[in-house]
């Protein structure tokens, strides 16, 4: 690993103006993904600026009726908390999906959103991977990709997004508050991470030196019926092979709102746009719920190892849907 | 290079990659000058001697380095020392305290024989401990019921044990004693 500097920050504004004032600094949360990164030399930052100590980590309600998570508050803590566990289940669900115990209590908000691809060829220093090294290709095109993208994938990069969180961030219309030098912004979790294109080495829309202060799940979505179910090669400990957050609210008998997101099928959470607008105003069936999903996936174009990511995804989604909408009507 | 920059080992500036750090290990005070790059697991094995955190996948997949930090369990091995300036640590060495007696996860893993090579016990014995210190505060886990209420400790069945020490792998395959020892320790 190379050396690099240490600045322990004591404020937003503090961490801010050591990232501009040290080149090649990135912050440091809980370092699950960062510090392997480093042993692997995909990352070899010139300075480290430790964001952990930040007056970040508290879950607070605001007084419209969204609820705060600060940027460090962690994986655990965010999972276990009361107001995420009764009005956001799907966001609570997709944290104890992800990672072990032991990770969970270190990783971060912000840094779980910050995390980068699992795929075995940007994580392997000695391969081509244009997300890691522009230009040089992507391994996974022609090579081992069964755990890459269906959707929305270019021949640059096929990598997938690896957070469960995410997922139901993007769902449940939370948006992601960030800090820089040109001022605080708000992002919508949806919007936050982008499509591979051209630049696959941009995962996310941040801009350089920002930082994620924190993420607002909003009032619109709090309580509403939610779920998180994700497909995975064992039963714990596994990144998922496909998943699912679905928010659904009906009424009148009818869908008055569907959040849908996938994870593990693109390079950022999938939100369902096509099978959302579908579903809204129909009633909850099983026809309907096939029809709309089988809409969004219709997009899907798989690699040659891993078209069984689209039913994969139907079913779980069908699943989740079945489950949300009362069983009567269904 | 000249002769001068290559006999002063402080040819680069101390502060650039070397930071003191105060951590508490056992209960004990220890400051030490570490380079940035020390990861937790390799302070305590290789500085302060205590070999019982072990290096099974330096990667934060296997759990054997599991350590209590400040309380929670977290995998040793992603851990930079610098970053954990003040912090509480106790290992598989300090969980008995300074008596005799076994922690009773500890004294369960023998009477339940939990191990085969042994390899991954310390960190077996960590992850439980803190496994058992966040179902009492109420943290819930993936196999947790809905019905569960927020904020109120959460009854430890065999399922949930399973799930709550997934973050520990063991190569021999020990896992049905493994739960079986922390069965007998639930309060």
């Amino acid at each position: 690993m190379k050396s690099f500097a240490y600045v322990r920050a004591g404020s937003v504004e503090e961490a801010t103006d050591a990232f501009a004032a040290h080149p090649g600094a990135r912050y440091l949360g809980g370092g699950t993904n960062l510090v392997d990164l480093m042993k692997l030399g995909v990352e070899t930052p010139a300075a480290l600026v430790d964001v952990t100590r930040l007056p970040l980590d508290t879950v607070e309600e605001l007084p419209d009726g969204s609820l705060r998570a600060g940027a460090t508050v962690r994986n655990s803590d965010l999972a276990a908390h009361p107001a995420v566990r009764d009005r956001y289940p799907a966001l609570s669900q997709a944290l104890l999906a992800g990672a072990s115990g032991q990770l969970r209590n270190a990783a971060t908000t912000g840094g779980n959103l910050l995390q980068r691809t699992r795929c075995p060829y940007f994580q392997d220093v000695s391969k081509p991977c244009n997300k890691r090294e522009p230009g040089t290709g992507c391994g996974a095109l022609q090579g081992v990709h069964r755990d890459h993208a269906v959707l929305g994938h270019s021949d640059q990069c096929v990598a997938t997004h690896p957070s469960d969180m995410a997922v139901a961030l993007a769902a449940l219309d939370a948006r992601v508050e960030l800090h820089g030098p040109e001022g605080t912004r708000s992002v919508p979790a949806a919007d936050f991470h982008r499509l591979p294109g051209m630049h696959p080495e941009r995962d996310t829309e941040i801009h350089p030196g920002e930082l994620i202060t924190g993420v607002v799940l909003p009032a619109a979505t709090a309580g509403l019926p939610s779920a998180y179910r994700k497909a995975r090669d064992r039963a714990s400990y596994a990144f998922a092979l496909a998943s699912v957050a679905v928010v659904l609210h009906l009424a009148d008998g009818v869908v008055a709102r569907a959040g849908i997101a996938f994870g593990a099928v693109a390079h950022r959470p999938w939100r369902a746009r096509r099978a959302e607008d579908a579903l809204v105003g129909a009633a909850p069936t099983t026809a309907a719920f096939e029809h709309a999903i089988d809409l969004e996936l219709a997009a899907a174009e798989p690699l040659r190892d891993n078209a069984y990511k689209v039913p994969l995804a139907r079913r779980l989604a069908l699943d989740v849907l079945g489950r949300l909408a009362p069983p009567a009507t269904t | 290079m000249d002769s001068q920059h290559e006999s002063a080992p402080a040819s680069r500036p101390p502060e650039s990659s070397r930071s003191e750090t105060t951590l508490r290990v056992n209960g004990k005070p220890h400051t030490l000058t570490v380079d940035h790059r020390r990861v937790l697991l390799d302070l305590l094995r290789e500085d302060l001697g205590l070999a019982g955190a072990k290096k099974g996948c330096d990667h934060g997949q296997c759990g054997a380095c599991t350590v209590l930090v400040d309380g929670r369990r977290v995998n040793s091995c992603l851990l930079f020392a610098v970053a954990l300036d003040g912090c509480e640590v106790t290992t598989v060495e300090g969980l008995a305290g300074d008596g005799e007696e076994l922690h009773p996860v500890q004294r369960a893993f023998l009477d339940r024989d939990a191990f085969q090579c042994g390899y991954c016990t310390p960190g077996q014995i960590c992850s439980a401990v803190g496994a058992l210190a966040e179902a009492a505060a109420g943290h819930p886990s993936h196999v947790t019921g809905p019905a569960v209420p927020s904020g109120e400790p959460v009854a430890l069945d065999r399922e949930e044990i399973r799930e709550r020490l997934s973050g520990n792998l063991c190569r021999c395959g020990a896992y049905p004693r493994i739960a079986d020892a922390v069965e007998d320790v639930i309060p």
